[in-house]
């Protein structure tokens, strides 16, 4: 598999370490509910068959976090974003 | 030496040269240009081994990679290889081949007897005979069985070769060199497009070497010859000899393996053995041809029997005739070539036997060879044990005569070479007119061509791969332009073997799987007792599941199960293959990533000055650190240990603390940002002071500790734990890029950058006080504990000073570009001579660590949370951070919860052991009363005892109770007393002094 990555390129998938769900999002701490909202934010995952969004590092290349779009099944990645810009744009939509 | 099969003239062999190996011992000439197993067949020796389970005489059924019979050892010592298949070793200089799995000879072979035991050993047999008793299967059944049924063996000893990675970038990836093959290399290099052509084969060619055919006014072989110069005269185009495709991965990702030696006695200095390539191309073009099926027949496994296709690649590659009274059997009008090559060679064609009704073309080259001819009708049975005899012929009116002979060509159709097409899950289709299968959705990027695709004419083939290696090229971006494809001869007419799959007639044991001794009746045993769908029949027979994929016996067993049961082959199931396309070497996929280059060894500044000094080394990770420095008359590791800790306790001692991670932290931001990573403050920390840090991860759990110092407004300097080092990294990158992105801060590691030394003792102030520059005070004052300080050491070296304690001393960390780390403990040294100074290492620094109760890894062991380290007070109330959140859940509040307390024996003489679990006195150890476990021992030497430090519940509430520590594995059951982790200095006097 290969990752292009928006900063270096395409570079082979050993480049890269994966971490996990890229849809969840911490939780307020200060709110009324925080306990349950950080249980599921710690542990319930989603499992689809299809596409993904996820965490990857481009840990032996520029350091940087990624948004990767992948089909699980097929391996085709859709899309390849910098994760600080997924983060900057979901924090103003909240907004 | 005669070579008694070898032809007068012929072949792509070196006939001027003469080359000697070794078969078992016996020697035997072959030339140059051949495989093992041509030149095998060339001095006449037909038994080549014994087959896996009944232990039969094998020869030589193919002359490819798919070769399920002719395994060998090859060479001898480390280097001996078990299961070499003799088509495809290429013939050198003192080859040394040894057939296997037979006892005592190959010839006489004891364990043949399996054969009259052979209703037991029918598909399923391991499930079904070797049932009970239980406990015979580990004692008896199953050392038995390994020793009967087995293949070749491995050496014993460590591969003496290298093996290397390799990764290339192409446009173009061509898959086999073939007609189609060498077609579409062509049209893609013409254009300019980067090519790579990689041909398993140390010849290039594929059947245009096996077969005599004209292109143009050339024959095949030497049209061959001239594309392959052709394409090594273009400057994009690399050929890759000896490598075949072996996975198929996503994005356009290839691996072959190149294998560079194999064709000599040892490799070459400096060249490894074997290569893995890893090939990334924008497009490849798959021309792997498509294999020869067999018909079979009773005793159809009898060395002699050969494919009809193979029979030609002898006689025309090799000049090598297999056989001098030839019988062929086939469904398909393919053998016409066979039979007429075999004519053409002086071999005698006795038979033909076309397993169909009238066909044209067979029967004008039986014709030509005045071979007598068998419409409709079946070899029953071929007989000769060790080498063919001769075999009984059955025509379609129920007559039958025996015919003397000493080779059988067999055709039964061909099977596309599709496997690469299936690696990423793609089923393949069946073709009812081709009657074999053909593939499906293509990986993205691959187009196959010529036979590989079910274009089995020459003239089919060529076309299809030049338009493939045009079209590969220009969705590349290049120009193919048009090409002419070269007129052909006449092809062979009909030859996709529709059927019969099998002779009618049932006589002895006619084999599908030849490698796993799997046969027809074993098909209709696994059909009878329901094993229908192909993943079944599969899995209890082990049909296509020996190291030659099933490359001859897949399609074939899964059309006789259809054939059985009365469905289609579609109904009957499909198999996909995976990768290896061909056995691979583990130590290819390894490739240089072997011992230490696996797994690098990093080595602290100070490493050879610990060296000169004869101190003993752990590996901590990757890192090699002083574990003690001997003195002299110290019998052993505990005596320098306990001598390096009292020497820190009443004078001063150093220590490299330099694989400690360090991580630089820059940014308007900076303070805030650690805030939320670490439990307690860090943006008020005033510039100038260090501060102990615990990070959680978002579960509550205790991540890493270490010390923080802030060096400026803007500027803090993180250490981590040694092994924690780039975990940490990463998380802070995640916690920055992913969680508050609008945070100004950026961390680079300097771990690498600065060499760090401890000086630790009360005489520590006296020796760093030397080392520093004039005009620096070092004083209580000026530099308090926890504080820290940039300045200039040694005349002008740029230095950090911190007042941090580890060892519970008054102490230092001195930190010095790591260009000047050896030069710094070298100094440090000298400096410290008036003071009693010595090195201490890290069996010394465990021991103080605990004397102060200090949490190092088995502490901080993944299970546990700050209030279970005794830290739950330093979780800051008014700041969020990462873990804070989690850490109040209900279990991690619970009272009972173990946690971080120390433990000395009632009988101070006792030792401690880490690992023992506390069980409450005059209570039965069991797991209701476990109460904790100890994670940390040492001898103190300051308390002249054992001590430890472990995880109790309610631990801290319980002092001065007695508990047994009880440690069954290692039989130990010891009372000890809960006590205040720190053993030395309770209030923190000595290292604020």
């Amino acid at each position: 598999m290969r990752i292009a990555c928006p900063f270096c390129g395409p570079r082979g998938v050993d480049e890269f370490a994966y971490l996990g769900d890229a849809t969840v999002k911490r939780p307020n701490a200060d709110a009324p509910d925080a306990l349950p909202a950080f249980v599921e934010y710690v542990y319930l995952r989603d499992n689809p068959a299809g596409l993904h969004r996820e965490l990857w590092q481009h840990a032996l290349g520029c350091q940087s976090w990624l948004v990767v779009t992948r089909n699980v099944r097929t391996h085709v990645i859709d899309q390849v974003e910098a994760a600080r810009d997924v983060a900057a744009a979901r924090s103003s939509e909240a907004e | 030496m005669s070579q008694s099969n070898r032809l007068a003239a012929g072949g792509l062999i070196d006939r001027a040269s003469s080359i000697g190996f070794t078969f078992d011992g016996r020697r035997y000439a072959g030339h140059p240009g051949d495989t093992l197993a041509s030149a095998l067949l060339a001095n006449g020796v037909k038994l080549v081994g014994r087959s896996f389970k009944y232990h039969r005489p094998r020869g030589v059924l193919t002359a490819g990679s798919e070769e399920p019979n002719a395994l060998v050892e090859l060479r001898s010592g480390a280097r001996r290889e078990p299961n070499a298949k003799a088509t495809v070793a290429e013939l050198y200089d003192g080859l040394e081949a040894t057939s296997q799995n037979r006892w005592p000879s190959l010839a006489f072979d004891l364990m043949a007897v399996n054969q009259l035991a052979s209703p037991v050993f029918v598909a399923g047999f391991y499930y079904k005979t070797f049932m009970w008793p239980a406990k015979f299967w580990e004692k008896l059944y199953e050392p038995m069985i390994r020793r009967a049924a087995g293949l070749g063996r491995l050496s014993g000893e460590a591969d003496p070769d290298s093996y290397e990675k390799i990764t290339a970038h192409c446009d173009v990836l061509v898959i086999g060199s073939g007609p189609a093959g060498l077609a579409a290399a062509l049209a893609a290099g013409r254009s300019g497009a980067r090519v790579i052509l990689a041909e398993e084969d140390f010849a290039l060619g594929g059947r245009l070497n096996s077969d005599r055919r004209l292109i143009g006014d050339k024959t095949s072989a030497a049209w061959a010859a001239e594309a392959v110069a052709e394409l090594e005269s273009l400057p994009e185009v690399t050929v890759l000899r000896r490598t075949p495709v072996v996975g198929v991965y996503d994005d356009g990702v290839y691996a072959a393996l190149e294998r560079v030696s194999d064709h000599m006695r040892e490799p070459g200095a400096h060249q490894p053995r074997q290569r893995l390539w890893r090939i990334v191309a924008k497009r490849s073009v798959l021309a792997a041809g498509a294999l020869e099926r067999p018909i079979p027949f009773g005793g159809n496994d009898t060395p002699g029997v050969m494919l009809a296709s193979a029979v030609r690649t002898y006689l025309n590659r090799f000049g090598v005739a297999p056989g001098k009274r030839a019988v062929v059997y086939a469904n398909n009008d393919d053998a016409a070539a066979t039979i007429a090559d075999l004519a053409a060679a002086g071999c005698e064609v006795v038979a033909v036997v076309d397993a169909r009704g009238d066909a044209p073309a067979l029967h004008a080259a039986a014709r030509a060879a005045r071979a007598s001819l068998v419409f409709g009708g079946a070899i029953a049975r071929a007989y000769g044990g060790r080498s063919l005899k001769g075999c009984e012929i059955v025509d379609g009116r129920g007559g039958g005569f025996k015919v003397a002979c000493d080779l059988i060509a067999v055709s039964g159709g061909w099977n596309p070479s599709i496997q690469l097409t299936t690696h990423l899950s793609a089923r393949p289709v069946w073709d009812d007119r081709l009657a074999a299968f053909l593939p499906g959705a293509r990986p993205v990027g691959m187009e196959v061509a010529g036979a590989a695709e079910g274009a089995y004419g020459l003239g089919d083939a060529l076309a299809a791969g030049f338009r493939a290696g045009a079209a590969a090229a220009e969705a590349c971006g290049f120009a193919a332009g048009a090409v002419d494809v070269p007129a052909t001869d006449q092809e062979p007419g009909d030859t996709h073997g529709r059927g019969p799959w099998r002779s009618p007639v049932k006589r002895g044991k006619a084999f599908v799987d030849f490698q796993n001794d799997v046969t027809v009746s074993d098909v209709e045993l696994a059909a009878r007792e329901g094993f229908k769908s192909v993943e079944h029949l599969k899995r209890y027979t082990t049909l296509g599941m020996a190291t030659d994929q099933g490359r001859t016996s897949n399609v074939l067993g899964l059309a006789l199960m259809a054939e059985i049961t009365g469905r289609s082959i579609p109904e009957t199931g499909i198999t996909a293959a995976r990768a290896p396309f061909t056995p691979v070497a583990i130590g290819a996929l390894a490739g240089a990533h072997r011992h230490k280059e696996f797994r690098p060894t990093r080595l602290p500044p100070s490493h050879f000055w610990a060296e000169e000094q004869g101190a003993v080394f752990t590996e901590t990770g990757q890192w090699m650190r002083a574990a003690y420095f001997p003195r002299p008359g110290e019998k052993d590791w505990f005596e320098s240990a306990v001598r390096e800790v009292t020497t820190v306790r009443t004078a001063v001692g150093v220590y490299d603390a330099s694989t400690l991670g360090k991580i630089d932290i820059q940014g308007a931001d900076a303070g805030v940002f650690l805030d939320r990573v670490y439990v307690n403050a860090f943006s008020s920390l005033a510039v100038g002071k260090a501060r102990y840090g615990l990070m959680l991860r978002e579960d509550g759990v205790a991540m890493d500790d270490g010390t923080t110092t802030r060096l400026g407004e803007t500027h803090y300097y993180m250490t981590t734990t040694t092994a924690n080092a780039g975990g940490v990294m990463r998380h802070l990158e995640l916690c920055k890029q992913w969680l508050w992105p609008e945070l100004d801060v950026h961390f680079s590691s300097v771990t690498d950058q600065w060499a760090q030394y401890a000086i630790a003792g009360p005489r520590s102030r006296e020796v760093v006080a030397a080392l520093v520059d004039e005009g620096f005070d070092v004083s209580n004052e000026a530099l308090p504990y926890m504080g820290a300080r940039e300045l200039t050491v040694c005349g002008g070296v740029k230095a950090r000073l911190f007042r941090l304690s580890f060892s519970g001393e008054l102490a230092y960390e001195l930190a010095v570009p790591a260009r000047y780390g050896d030069a710094m403990i070298r100094a440090i040294i000298k400096a410290g001579e008036p003071f009693g100074i010595c090195p201490y290492g890290a069996e010394a620094l465990a021991i103080m660590r605990i004397e102060k109760g200090h949490a190092a890894g088995p502490e901080l062991n993944g299970n546990t949370t700050a209030a279970d380290l005794g830290m739950g007070k330093m979780l800051s109330k008014k700041k969020d951070f990462i873990g804070r959140t989690m850490s109040g859940r209900e279990a991690f509040l619970d009272p009972e919860r173990p946690s971080l307390v120390g433990f000395r024996p009632v009988d101070r003489s006792a030792r401690l052991r880490s690992g023992a679990h506390f069980v409450p006195r005059g209570e039965t150890p069991s797991a209701a009363n476990d109460q904790g476990y100890m994670t940390s021992t040492a001898y103190s030497p300051s308390n002249g005892h054992w001590i430890g430090l472990g995880f109790l519940a309610r631990g801290p509430e319980r002092m001065g109770e007695i508990v047994r520590a009880y440690d069954p594995v290692r039989g130990g059951d010891v009372e000890v007393e809960v006590v205040s982790p720190v053993f030395v200095d309770p209030e923190g006097a000595r290292l604020r002094g």
